[in-house]
């Protein structure tokens, strides 16, 4: 799908937050990208989406580029229009590619059902607690059935049993999407259960130390399965290592 | 009880005040009791009525044009750095110069008295609905600016489906605070041009009643002036609450 080739991102004021990343995702591959505060993880994300452009390096799209919709975004809040219902939020991108509200609807509420809102579309963000914001954040990411799907640290945020719950409605949703999930985040725990790849990331500048490959089936037992424990073990020791 | 409070307080000190300037013997002319305030104001409502209307069409007038001005130069400003560059360092001398220093200019200038009037209570309100305006304009998430590039928006989609949406509360606010400085204006630029001989708004009747020592007429026409004041605030403060409710953003 997409190989990243020893991009670099420095800076105006000096701060060197990339250097040398090289990366390839695969159809349908979910991919931890992990380290701790500011190694660039964040920054690859956003040289992926087109958000930012690497100062070094290249992106080379094996099928060119992807249409607007064709990546979805989570960020770390849920980022929502406060003045608009979760259908709204959900209806935004398809509006921003000249749907019709009518046409798109169908969609809107699939995508709403699809992360467990069903029934909360013309609820407003204020009225949604912190997990239920970031379940119409995926949906409004969903609704245009990206190829890619980029989140960063989009569970971050929230208590520890709110963050479980979606952590597996994520996996779920994986599955039925069938897109690439990039998935930032600086939790070791949160990799091992999610990601079929960990990528582990060096301080700044950031740079990609090694990849650790999972064959974990994550489900509702994995936390307290022995291979979970060594996976996370395994992660734990590599991070140490990178960080040194 | 909480809620009457303020009213229970304002009779009590017209009675303190009514009651001090009988006991004391003050003279009408330097302090006239409510008393006689409202007898000034029995004893010629249309005539200050009239007035008001007067100043309270100057008001809004001002309002709205400040409002189109205010808000129009502030997307502009929003939508090009180069508009930005320009228009900043104006609307800002603007802000700071004083009202009575430029109005004489101003009505000669224009001419025309009562559009002599807008214009000074339009430079009075803009202030603050453009710089509220602006602020708005600037207060999506950047997170939210990288989402609608992300789905290919132009510039203008953003504005009309992000930037416009996050600045109404602000312009909101602004139009609440401009509208209490639009009367301001109006009536800084009535006594300015009452002195010049015209007019017919409340500052000029404030001006008139002076001159004659008409205390309890200036004094009433001092309170309409008050309650208008009031009257705008808590209008203007409504409207915004009722739209942003309307809305589901209150």
């Amino acid at each position: 799908m997409l190989t990243v080739n020893n991009v670099g991102r420095r800076f105006p004021g000096g701060v060197e937050a990339l250097r040398d990343a090289s990366l390839r995702l695969t159809e349908s591959d979910f991919v931890a990208l992990l380290g701790p505060s500011g190694c660039g993880k964040s920054t690859l994300l956003r040289l992926i989406a087109g958000l930012d452009q690497p100062d070094s390096g290249r992106l080379a799209w094996d099928d060119g580029p992807p249409e607007p919709g064709g990546i979805g975004y989570v960020f770390q809040d849920a980022t929502l229009l406060p003045w608009a219902t979760a259908e709204d939020n959900v209806f935004l991108p398809l509006r921003l590619r000249g749907l019709s509200r009518d046409a798109a609807m169908p969609r809107v509420h699939a995508a709403l059902h699809g992360v467990g809102l069903a029934g909360f579309e013309k609820s407003r963000p204020r009225q949604l607690s912190g997990g239920m914001r970031m379940r119409v954040s995926i949906a409004r990411a969903l609704v245009t059935k990206p190829r890619l799907l980029l989140m960063d640290e989009p569970f971050a945020a929230l208590d520890e049993f709110t963050r479980h719950k979606l952590q597996a409605d994520l996996l779920e949703v994986w599955h039925q999407a069938g897109c690439t999930v990039v998935f930032v985040t600086h939790s070791i725990y949160e990799a091992a259960f999610l990601a079929r790849r960990i990528v582990l990331m060096t301080p700044r500048p950031g740079r990609i130390d090694r990849e650790i490959a999972s064959s974990l089936t994550s489900g509702p037992e994995t936390r307290l399965a022995p291979a979970y424990a060594a996976l996370v073990a395994e992660i734990t020791r590599g991070m140490g290592e990178a960080l040194r | 009880m909480m809620k009457w409070a303020p009213a229970l307080f304002g009779l009590l000190a017209l009675g303190l005040w009514e009651a001090a300037v009988r006991i004391a013997e003050v003279p009408v002319y330097q302090l006239p009791g409510p008393i006689a305030i409202i007898g000034a104001f029995v004893a010629d409502p249309l005539g200050l009525l009239q007035a008001l209307a007067s100043t309270l069409f100057v008001t809004f007038a001002a309002l709205l044009v400040a409002s189109v001005l205010g808000a129009g130069m502030a997307a502009g400003m929003s939508a090009s750095r180069l508009a930005q560059a320009a228009i900043q360092p104006w609307a800002v001398a603007l802000q700071v110069t004083p009202l009575p220093a430029i109005a004489p200019l101003i009505i000669i200038w224009v001419g025309e008295p009562l559009v002599a009037l807008i214009v000074c209570a339009t430079i009075v309100a803009f202030f603050p609905l453009f710089a509220n305006t602006a602020t708005g304009l600037a207060s999506a998430p950047p997170e939210l600016n990288d989402l609608f590039r992300l789905y290919g928006a132009n510039r203008w989609r953003t504005m009309a489906l992000l930037r416009v949406p996050a600045a109404l509360p602000y312009f909101l606010s602004g139009l609440r605070i401009s509208g209490g400085l639009a009367l301001v204006g109006a009536v800084v630029a009535e006594l300015v041009a009452g002195s010049g001989g015209f007019a017919s708004g409340l500052a000029y009747r404030i001006l008139e009643s002076s001159f004659r020592l008409e205390m309890p007429r200036m004094f009433a026409a001092l309170v309409l002036l008050a309650l208008a004041g009031i009257l705008i605030n808590f209008g203007l403060g409504a409207l915004g609450q009722a739209i942003l409710k309307r809305r589901g953003a209150a």
